[in-house]
């Protein structure tokens, strides 16, 4: 942690979107910087010193929420996760919204979409308890379901995925609700088919594995390995492999 | 004049989408009300979301002895005996229970051997009690009830601000309050409100909660007419990151301490065996070979003196670093890296391995942590019936970190979101069952919508004027440079007074708040309006604090160092009358005998 002392007293330029609706412009501010300090407190810093009305959404500040996603140089990230030392020093740090949903104000963004879909998922539908009154799960069996668990809904997966970033596919659900629908899939307590939506309603089909939403999870959640290519195998199954659909009619599935 | 609104019919208005609000507004709509639920931020993820080690119950799943009794028992101990025990009562009872609903709706704790929800130990718990998930419980619970209740008929409206609750005489008529997105202005005309908008732990400078802690449901309750108790008790979380400056304050979970971590000052010696009270002495490990014991999991051995409550571990790390044995921060070392191996630590403790390797380049399966006390959560809150939730003003009901009583002196950890569910659950409930009795919607009085207009546009219209102006982020970092030196961990009659003193200059300045730009998206238009209830919330606990002389739980005075038995039977009242603040001591109800023997 010593590189962090030497930076006392420094400065550093960062250039922020400041805009309405889409149109604006990057506006430039010269930040103090202090040790191990992240990019939402050069916001915060820029707030407090000349721009109060700077919009940005933040709550934990610890990486919990998902609130605070933005594109750092380009790059979608969580600006309280993400430490100015890590960034190049030499150039400026610039730091714009999310640039597949609809722009509101400066760094916030209409991310509405990603609730209407969460919704159109239908909810766990559990089988009935023990007789003693408890469900009994083996961990085994629970933990991909809890790595799926970990998503903290900061949507920035959804925002490098190029099927909704250039296409604007709205017809496809995007990672995030990938590996709910995955977790639910996989959930030992569910009862729901879902091998039908997945394949209709939320297009599964329309991925391609490049595993750009993987790499920017800050969870560190596998999507595509974990979730998505588990899913794609299931649908093969049932969908596209005459043996399996055979097997089913004779099984009465 | 009167700019024109938006206006909203609810039988139920739920203020706040943490784990307390969302219960609520279940439940409500589950009794057949037309329900609504407002948040100052995006659904999932209020302040609930940051909840790390876990919620009690006593299931007796990894220890067969736990049962409700003890829990009781352990809540009404950890809260220093100040707690309104039916409530404590109510909470241990029904705890299980909520437990059991949430999987249902999809939660997926982490398991035991045989394959049922598991249980760690925490402070203050005999048992192994706290059902979680690694060190994400919160972010499990807000998640499986927003993926719930979006299934449940009930309006949900975010980045939406309170800012009047409005009356017709006594009765609650609605919620007034503007979208963040535009600025504009709502009303939401409701036959009950039910108040979960937590806690305040933003007024402090050192601070494990989240922006939008600020206070503003117990400053709507105080307005509205509604009593608040116990503001004197704050928790200070004994273990907040201390390096960088930049992440001071941050929570590291108790489940470190849980798990087996050990606390030691700058000289290596492992000093919470020096700081176990009499109470306790009974119930906690003397040698540091017990405690090893108890680890290994033997269960003759008792636990370590590092789960002991937190008023009790804050306090002992801040004499350690008072007394010069402190780390090079200005804190305590936290090691859990020998106690435990690198890949259990990752497993059972993922987000403290990911926040150190992160936010502070430490790997804490190699290295100590650095910690030291941080405000955590209020125990006070407006005062509330514990078999309805309702406060004293007809129809307005609250649950969650909003409301008092419960807590006692001291909070213990995981209590709080086993409380959510509870007394969300009965919030909603007789919320639902208060407006299915009235005839149709209270009158709205057009002149306390104006006021309301006029109170929050104030920051603008002053702006115009070009007269002396104050910053809100300036008097916002002053307030709470203030409340830490004044009303934090250590406190005096002398320096509650000059905090008292300080506070009026303060909101003498807040009378001058001025922002620039639109309404739409504006943070410092948003902080400037906030400020009036941190202002309120802070003049309240300094109050509170003054005239409790006796040091009891989360309230440490310097000069009073002891608990008085007399002080025992009293609870400390605040409301506003004639728009001053007046307090009083009330008389504690006593308890019956039967839960009384449960205390032996
Ligand atoms: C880091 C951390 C870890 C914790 N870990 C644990 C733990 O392991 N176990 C445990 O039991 N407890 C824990 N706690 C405490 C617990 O998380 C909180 O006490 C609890 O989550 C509070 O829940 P709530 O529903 O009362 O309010 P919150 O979750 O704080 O939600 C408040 C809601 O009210 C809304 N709101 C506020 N004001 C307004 C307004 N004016 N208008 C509209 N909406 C408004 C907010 O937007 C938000 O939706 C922890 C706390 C922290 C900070
Ligand atoms: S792997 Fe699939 S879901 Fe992920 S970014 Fe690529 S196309 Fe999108
Ligand atoms: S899956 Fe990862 S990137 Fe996507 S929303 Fe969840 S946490 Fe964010
Ligand atoms: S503010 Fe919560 S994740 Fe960044």
């Amino acid at each position: 942690m010593s590189g962090n002392h030497e930076q006392m007293g420094k400065t550093v330029k960062v250039r922020v979107f400041r805009g309405e609706g889409g149109q604006g412009a990057l506006k430039e501010h010269d930040v103090p910087v202090t040790p191990g300090m992240v990019v939402l407190d050069a916001v915060h810093h820029i707030q407090a010193a000349d721009s109060g009305d700077l919009a940005a959404r933040w709550n934990c500040k610890a990486g919990k929420c998902g609130s605070c996603a933005a594109e750092v140089n380009g790059k979608p990230k969580l600006m309280c996760m993400t430490r100015m030392d890590t960034l190049p020093q030499d150039q400026p740090v610039t730091i714009e919204p999310l640039q597949t949903f609809p722009h509101l104000r400066d760094l916030v963004t209409d991310v509405s979409w990603n609730f209407q879909v969460n919704k159109t998922i239908p909810p766990l539908n559990p089988k009935p308890r023990e007789a003693d009154g408890t469900y009994r799960m083996a961990q085994m069996d629970i933990d991909r379901v809890q790595e799926f668990h970990k998503c903290i809904e900061c949507f920035l997966c959804q925002d490098v995925c190029h099927i909704l970033r250039n296409h604007k596919a709205e017809d496809f659900a995007g990672p995030r609700f990938l590996v709910r629908n995955a977790a639910l899939c996989m959930h030992p307590l569910d009862t729901e088919d879902r091998l039908p939506d997945l394949k209709d309603k939320f297009n599964l089909g329309y991925c391609n594995i490049t595993k750009c939403c993987t790499e920017v999870c800050p969870e560190e959640i596998h999507i595509t390995d974990n979730a998505i290519i588990p899913l794609k195998e299931r649908l093969a199954g049932r969908f596209y492999d005459p043996l399996a659909a055979l097997g089913r009619v004779l099984k009465g599935d | 004049m009167t700019e024109s609104y938006e206006t909203i019919q609810y039988d139920v208005l739920v203020i706040g989408a943490g784990g307390a609000g969302l219960r609520a507004a279940t439940e409500a709509a589950a009794q057949g009300a037309r329900t609504g639920l407002v948040s100052k931020s995006l659904l999932g993820k209020a302040h609930t979301v940051m909840a790390e080690g876990g919620l009690a119950a006593a299931m007796g799943n990894v220890d067969s002895r736990d049962n409700w009794k003890v829990h009781f028992r352990d809540t009404m101990r950890g809260g220093k005996m100040v707690n309104n025990w039916k409530m404590a009562h109510i909470h241990a009872m029904e705890a299980p229970d909520r437990v059991k609903e949430l999987e249902e709706w999809g939660a997926v704790f982490d398991r035991t051997a045989d394959g049922r929800i598991l249980q760690r130990p925490f402070g203050g718990h005999q048992y192994p009690r706290l059902v979680h998930v690694g060190d994400r419980t919160g972010l499990e619970m807000i998640r499986t009830l927003q993926n719930h209740s979006i299934h449940q008929g009930f309006g949900i409206h975010t980045e939406c601000v309170i800012t009047h609750l409005l009356k017709d005489g006594d009765r609650l008529a609605g919620a007034f309050g503007y979208w963040r997105t535009s600025g504009k202005f709502v009303l939401f005309q409701a036959k009950a409100v039910v108040l979960a908008t937590g806690g305040v732990g933003r007024v402090f400078n050192f601070t494990s909660n989240s922006w939008e802690c600020t206070g503003d449901g117990h400053a709507l309750a105080m307005r509205a007419g509604a009593e608040i108790i116990d503001m004197e008790f704050i928790q200070f979380h004994p273990t907040g990151m201390v390096w960088p400056p930049s992440v001071r304050g941050v929570l590291v979970t108790e489940g470190v301490r849980g798990e087996g971590g050990v606390l030691l000052n700058s000289q290596g010696e492992r000093f919470m065996f020096r700081y176990i009270p009499e109470m306790f002495a009974a119930d906690v490990a003397s040698t540091p070979e017990e405690a090893s014991r108890w680890l290994a999991g033997d269960s003759t051995a008792r636990r370590p003196p590092e789960l002991l409550t937190r008023d009790v571990v804050a306090r002992a790390i801040r004499s350690e670093v008072d007394q010069g044995r402190g780390s090079p921060h200005g804190g305590a070392f936290l090691n859990i890296a020998s106690q435990r191996t690198p890949d259990y630590i990752r497993r059972k403790l993922p987000s403290m391995y990911h926040q150190f390797m992160k936010l502070a380049n430490l790997d804490i399966t190699k290295e100590p942590m650095e910690v030291h006390p941080t405000c955590h959560y209020i125990m006070g809150g407006m005062r509330v019936d514990a078999e309805t939730a309702h406060s004293r003003v007809p129809g307005l009901f609250g649950a969650g970190e909003v409301t008092g009583g419960m807590h006692g002196a001291n909070r213990l950890g995981g209590n709080s979101l086993s409380d959510l569910l509870v007394f969300g659950r009965r919030a909603g409930l007789h919320a639902a069952q208060f407006a299915a009795g009235q005839n149709g919607f209270a009158a709205i009085d057009p002149k306390q919508i104006e006021t309301a207009q006029q109170e929050s546009l104030i920051p603008f219209h002053q702006a115009a004027q070009g007269e002396k102006t104050e910053n809100p982020y300036q008097l916002l970092a002053d307030l709470r440079t203030m409340m830490e030196a004044r009303a934090g961990i250590w406190r005096t009659q002398e320096g509650l007074e000059k905090g008292l003193q300080e506070l009026n200059t303060l909101k003498e300045r807040a009378s001058h708040l001025s922002v620039a730009g639109g309404r739409a998206y504006n943070p410092a238009w948003n902080y400037a309006v906030d400020l009036h209830n941190m202002l309120l919330v802070a003049e309240a606990i300094m109050v509170s604090a003054l005239h409790r002389e006796e040091s009891r739980g989360g309230h440490t005075r310097v000069d009073f160092p002891t608990s008085s038995s007399d002080l025992e039977k009293v609870t400390t009242v605040v409301n506003l009358k004639d728009g001053g603040l007046a307090w009083k001591k009330e008389a504690r109800p006593t308890m019956p005998d039967e839960l009384k023997e449960l205390l032996k």
